[in-house]
């Protein structure tokens, strides 16, 4: 299985992406630069945190328009899987990929900090390792990943079971709406979400819970096609 | 001619920012200030003089990229 991972000028957690794939699946993995026309050749692609373009405009309104970015929607049409984290959750958003917004946060605050998050939906390519309302601990580190949709947009979420994290009960960092943490496109290849597994797949980073998010998207591989374990 | 695009936060979507600006002001003694807004404000030069072709142009950028039509609105002046 060969992963992506892409970078935007400003992308800040492009590297710790990369070495979360080597570490926790070691599976082939790529940097992709943001002129990229061809994705072809990934299996998964990994849109990761920082501030691309200086958050100029609003968080992720520009890379959304990157020449990689046509691949990405690409890439999702096929089936690929995609994960967005962070910024790169504003760019799904942005792009179209997953519906509504993330605004400022409701406290104003720039929240730097492990968060407790409530597994709601682990039948996906990305949760499969986890048991359905597990709580797990994995940080946080944004200013605007307040989520926020209409209402008619949150029904269609719940309905279809899109919410795949929320934040625990009481413990919403950022005033987003029905306490999303992160959701999934109707179809479940793409995921975005605003804390960071790939700095959580170590005991000695403070937690090990992310862990699962890589080995999800592996064994979901598999699963796709068939593969030997080793594969 | 040159265009002026201000881009606000929906009026049915909390504005932080707002909400912080206007408690500032009301500790410092502006208590007559209801609600206050923030929005975006953009100048935009444009190479042509096709009034209606400007105003069309500058609505698709605006749904486009200048405004999250999710949470913003757009209002465009023209100019020139």
């Amino acid at each position: 299985m060969k992963f992506a991972v892409l970078v935007f000028p400003g992308s800040n957690c492009d590297i710790d992406c990369y070495k979360a794939v080597e570490d926790t699946v070691g599976q082939k993995v790529d940097f992709v630069w943001h002129t990229a026309t061809d994705l072809s050749g990934y299996d998964a692609i990994l849109v990761p945190g920082g501030f691309s373009y200086g958050d100029y405009l609003r968080c992720g309104a520009i890379a959304r328009f990157a020449p990689v970015m046509n691949e990405v929607i690409k890439a999702a049409e096929q089936g690929k899987f995609v994960l967005g984290i962070c910024n790169g959750f504003q760019i799904l958003t942005e792009a179209g990929l997953l519906p509504g917004v993330l605004r400022r946060n409701e406290n104003l605050k720039f929240r730097c900090h492990s968060a407790l998050l409530e597994v709601v939906n682990n039948n996906t390519a990305f949760t499969n390792q986890y048991n359905e309302g597990e709580i797990i601990d994995i940080p946080i580190a944004h200013g605007e990943g307040n989520y926020y949709c209409d209402d008619e947009t949150l029904a269609k979420l719940q309905s279809n079971n899109q919410i795949v994290f929320r934040y625990k009960a009481g413990a919403n960092p950022n005033g987003s709406i029905d306490d999303i943490a992160g959701i999934s496109n109707e179809r479940g290849n793409v995921v975005g979400m605003m804390p960071h597994p790939e700095r959580a797949i170590d005991e000695i980073l403070g937690s090990a819970d992310g862990k699962r998010m890589f080995t999800s998207i592996l064994n979901a591989w598999r699963e796709q096609h068939g593969a030997a374990v080793n594969g | 001619m040159k265009a002026k695009v201000y881009v606000t936060i929906k009026e049915n979507v909390l504005d932080p920012q707002g909400t912080a600006v206007q408690g500032a002001l009301h500790t410092m003694g502006f208590a007559e200030v209801g609600s206050v807004r923030i929005g975006k404000y953009l100048e935009l030069e444009l190479d042509t003089n096709d009034k209606a072709e400007a105003e069309a142009r500058v609505k698709a950028m605006c749904e486009k990229l200048l405004a999250n039509v999710v949470v913003e609105d757009y209002r465009v002046e023209l100019e020139g």
